[in-house]
Order: C-alpha cells, then sequence, then structure tokens
C-alpha cells in the first residue's frame, strides 16, 4: 500500500513541491471514505479541511428555500476541494455530498495554517496553488453563466 | 444548381426546438456519398434555404440525416414539416473531418450542445470501424441532460469509447458530471505527441477548449474545428460566408486551427 506521502506525490497539485513540505503535508493527512449521501462539508460549518478526491463524485451544492439542494458543479477523481480553511472565518460555503462511494485524502487546514504562518515559503507555495484552482474554478463558473449552449445570445450580448 | 426533391421519411423531436429529420430520394434512389463534416443546404420551400451540417452515417444510410435547431425563418419552415413531405435539398458542401489523418492517434471528440449533430457521422465512422484511431475520447458537454442530442445512442458509444459528459444544469436525479465541458478535458491525461483533436459546438466553447488543449500542450496543427456562418450559394460564388480569406462552405466548414488561428482571435469578424 502506497504511503500518504507517495500519494501526495503522484498528485499534480503537489507537484514540485519540497520533500520537507510533503512531508509535513502527508503528516497532516488521513485517507477517508464517504458513501453515498454523506456530507463532506456542510455549509457555515468550521472549515478545518481541504480534499483531494482519489475515487468517486462529489456535488457541490447550495440550499435553496423552497427548492432543496442545488447543485452547481460535480467533482471527480483527482480533483481538490476545499479552500475555505485559508481565509477567515474559515467556514464552509456550500455543502459537499457524496454521491456515490468517495474516497479521499483529507488535509489539516487548521494545522497546515499555522505551519504556513511560521513558515511562508511553504506558504506560499500552497497559496499559489490554491490560487490556480480558484482560479480555474472562476473560469468555469463564468463559462456555466455565459449559456453558451443557449440557443439565445446571452443577456450579455443582448444588452450591448 | 438546382435542389433535389427530398421526401421526409422520419422526424424526431430531440428536445424543444431541436429535431432530426431523415430524408431518402422519392425513389428511393443513392444520393451523392458525403463525408463526415460536410453539409447540405435545405431548402423549405417559399422560405429560404440554411446550411445544415450531415449528421447521420455516411455509409449504411440510404439518406440523409439532418439535426435542426429552430433559429431564423428556414428553420422554423423546415420544423414545421411533416413526414411524407418534401424539401430541397443541395450538397453535400465542403471539407469535413480529416479521417485520413486519425489512425494511431490519440483521438479527442469534443461536443458542445447541437456541435454533437456535425460529428456523429465520424463517430459512426469510428464505430463501423471504417478509420481506426488508437484511443477514442468523446467529450460532450450540453447545457441540462434532456438538452443532450442522441440520448438514446450514448449508452452504446459509451461501450466501445471512452465518453465524458458533462452538463452546466442539472437537479440531483442527473447521476452524471454537472460544470462545463473544459473541466474533464482539463483533467484528460492527453498524449500530446498522437493527440489529435475534432471540436465542434458554439464558438466561445471552442475557444475554451482550445485554451485547454494548448495547455496541454497539443499543436495548433494537431486542433480540427467546424465553423459555422450564413451561407447562401454553398459553392464559393457569392462571397457570404468569407471568413478572413476563406470561404467557409468551400475551405470548410471543418478547418485546421493552424490555419485558421488569426482569424478566429478577431473579434466580430
Ligand atoms: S456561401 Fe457563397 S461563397 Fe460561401
Amino acid at each position: 500500500m502506497k504511503g500518504m506521502a507517495q500519494l501526495l506525490r503522484e498528485h499534480p497539485f503537489f507537484s514540485g513541491l519540497d520533500e520537507d513540505y510533503l512531508e509535513l503535508l502527508a503528516g497532516c493527512g488521513e485517507n477517508r471514505i464517504y458513501n453515498t449521501g454523506d456530507y463532506i462539508a456542510r455549509e457555515n460549518d468550521p472549515a478545518d479541511h481541504f480534499f483531494v478526491i482519489r475515487d468517486g463524485q462529489v456535488a457541490v451544492e447550495s440550499y435553496l428555500p423552497n427548492y432543496g439542494a442545488l447543485c452547481l458543479q460535480t467533482l471527480h477523481k483527482g480533483d481538490i476541494f476545499g479552500w475555505s480553511w485559508l481565509f477567515p472565518p474559515y467556514l464552509w460555503t456550500f455543502d459537499a455530498r457524496a454521491m456515490n462511494e468517495v474516497h479521499v485524502i483529507c488535509l489539516n487546514g487548521k494545522c497546515l495554517r499555522e505551519k504556513c504562518k511560521t513558515d511562508p515559503k511553504m506558504g506560499y507555495e500552497l497559496m499559489q496553488r490554491f490560487a490556480r484552482i480558484i482560479t480555474d474554478r472562476l473560469h468555469a463558473t463564468r463559462m456555466q453563466l455565459m449559456d453558451v449552449y443557449s440557443p439565445q445570445p446571452p443577456p450579455l450580448e443582448r444588452s450591448r | 444548381m438546382i435542389p433535389a426533391l427530398l421526401r421526409i421519411d422520419r422526424r424526431s423531436e430531440e428536445y424543444a426546438g431541436t429535431f432530426t429529420l431523415h430524408l431518402s430520394a422519392d425513389d428511393g434512389g443513392a444520393l451523392p456519398e458525403f463525408m463526415p463534416g460536410q453539409f447540405n443546404m435545405l431548402y423549405a420551400f417559399g422560405t429560404g434555404e440554411v446550411a445544415i451540417s450531415m449528421s447521420g452515417s455516411p455509409t449504411g444510410d440510404k439518406g440523409y440525416v439532418h439535426t435542426v435547431r429552430v433559429h431564423g425563418l428556414a428553420t422554423q419552415a423546415l420544423g414545421r414539416l411533416r413526414e411524407g413531405e418534401q424539401i430541397g435539398v443541395r450538397g453535400p458542401f465542403g471539407q469535413g473531418w480529416p479521417l485520413d489523418q486519425v489512425e494511431d492517434r490519440d483521438l479527442l471528440i469534443i461536443a458542445g450542445g447541437l456541435g454533437l449533430a456535425p460529428l456523429r457521422p465520424l463517430i459512426y465512422s469510428l464505430l463501423n470501424g471504417n478509420w481506426k484511431a488508437r484511443r477514442v475520447r468523446i467529450f460532450y458537454g450540453a447545457r441540462r441532460p434532456e438538452e443532450r442530442l442522441y440520448r438514446e445512442e450514448l449508452p452504446r458509444w459509451s461501450e466501445v469509447f471512452e465518453l465524458r459528459q458533462s452538463v452546466d444544469h442539472a437537479d440531483t436525479a442527473w447521476p452524471g458530471h454537472i460544470g462545463v465541458i473544459t473541466g474533464p478535458l482539463q483533467m484528460a491525461e492527453v498524449d500530446i505527441q498522437s493527440a489529435m483533436a475534432f471540436i465542434c459546438g458554439p464558438e466561445i466553447m471552442m475557444r475554451f477548449c482550445i485554451q485547454a488543449l494548448r495547455s496541454k500542450g497539443v499543436a495548433e496543427s494537431n486542433i480540427y474545428l467546424s465553423m459555422e456562418r450564413n451561407m447562401k450559394c454553398a459553392i464559393g460564388h457569392c462571397g457570404h460566408c468569407q471568413w478572413g480569406p476563406n470561404f467557409i462552405c468551400k475551405d470548410g466548414p471543418v478547418f485546421c486551427y493552424r490555419d485558421i488561428q488569426s482569424w478566429f482571435q478577431i473579434r466580430a469578424l
């Protein structure tokens, strides 16, 4: 069985990271399994962790009154999610629900937060990687908002 | 060029505002052959003509299949036609997908919304074994699960090829991916030496897919896309479809990205 450090080393998110940092991250990580329907994160709960999906599908949802859960996006093997641990008030802003059996590496962000404070180089390395993910998600969200497959031009185009 | 009179054998509703017509010659005779990626001009009598891609099998079918979305007078008129009625057809026209180059390649077929229609003849050709790629992956992005084309065929395709579908919006009953199609594309491992991508969809979606492919290192010369413009004569005479130095009806609709990238970047062209 592969050790935690090896699992992280193989993921593109951690590629190029110093061995010392990888070992440190591995020390903050554990494997977890969620069953179908389990909530991995709930909106407004303390966000002390982030996750690397090893297998399965996760729905990122928001609860709408009089409607129920609205799925905004699904995440899959190889995806990383959870950056609320980086910024105050350190609370989840969405629900994350397992759509089938989900295997994740759960990394303790609370412990990493302290390490990043005392080691700014590591903090920068991690922040740079998360910024990339956040940018990708923002890009995808913009594309979703453009409603590119709609038979009508998107509202932005019509209003010009 | 005078339109041939073809009969609508079958008409099926894909989803609201989008339908598929199966056409054949009245006498049951063979129609001119076509290459995947080519198009016909469909003429709704008294209303007008519109360019519509071939979406049926290039072999095995006696007739033509076209999937049409209602968005103008001519397509509205086509939409009102029923089985047994006739339409005028000119074609096939244009340059299709470079199937002769797919052998031993890692083929990425990327479709967005209605863009699956011009790619379906290519998928049929690969299914029939007329052309063989080393690996075939189909990425299909749509607005909603119920706004996917050819829904009853997708399970069969996924048995033979790797099919990744993603919809922009869905409720909890949809078990598949939700999010834009560039997501699965970005996650895909691509062998840049042998990768070849065929893309068809709204221009903006194609732009983002090209960005994703380029960031993976796929060469411009290995990316092909199908362009859409208003066509009139369809034989390179009227200039209606001119796009930079190209006539889409004659030089396209399928282009190699390397050859058109400078035009593709120009806004409002
Ligand atoms: S449609 Fe007339 S030149 Fe292309």
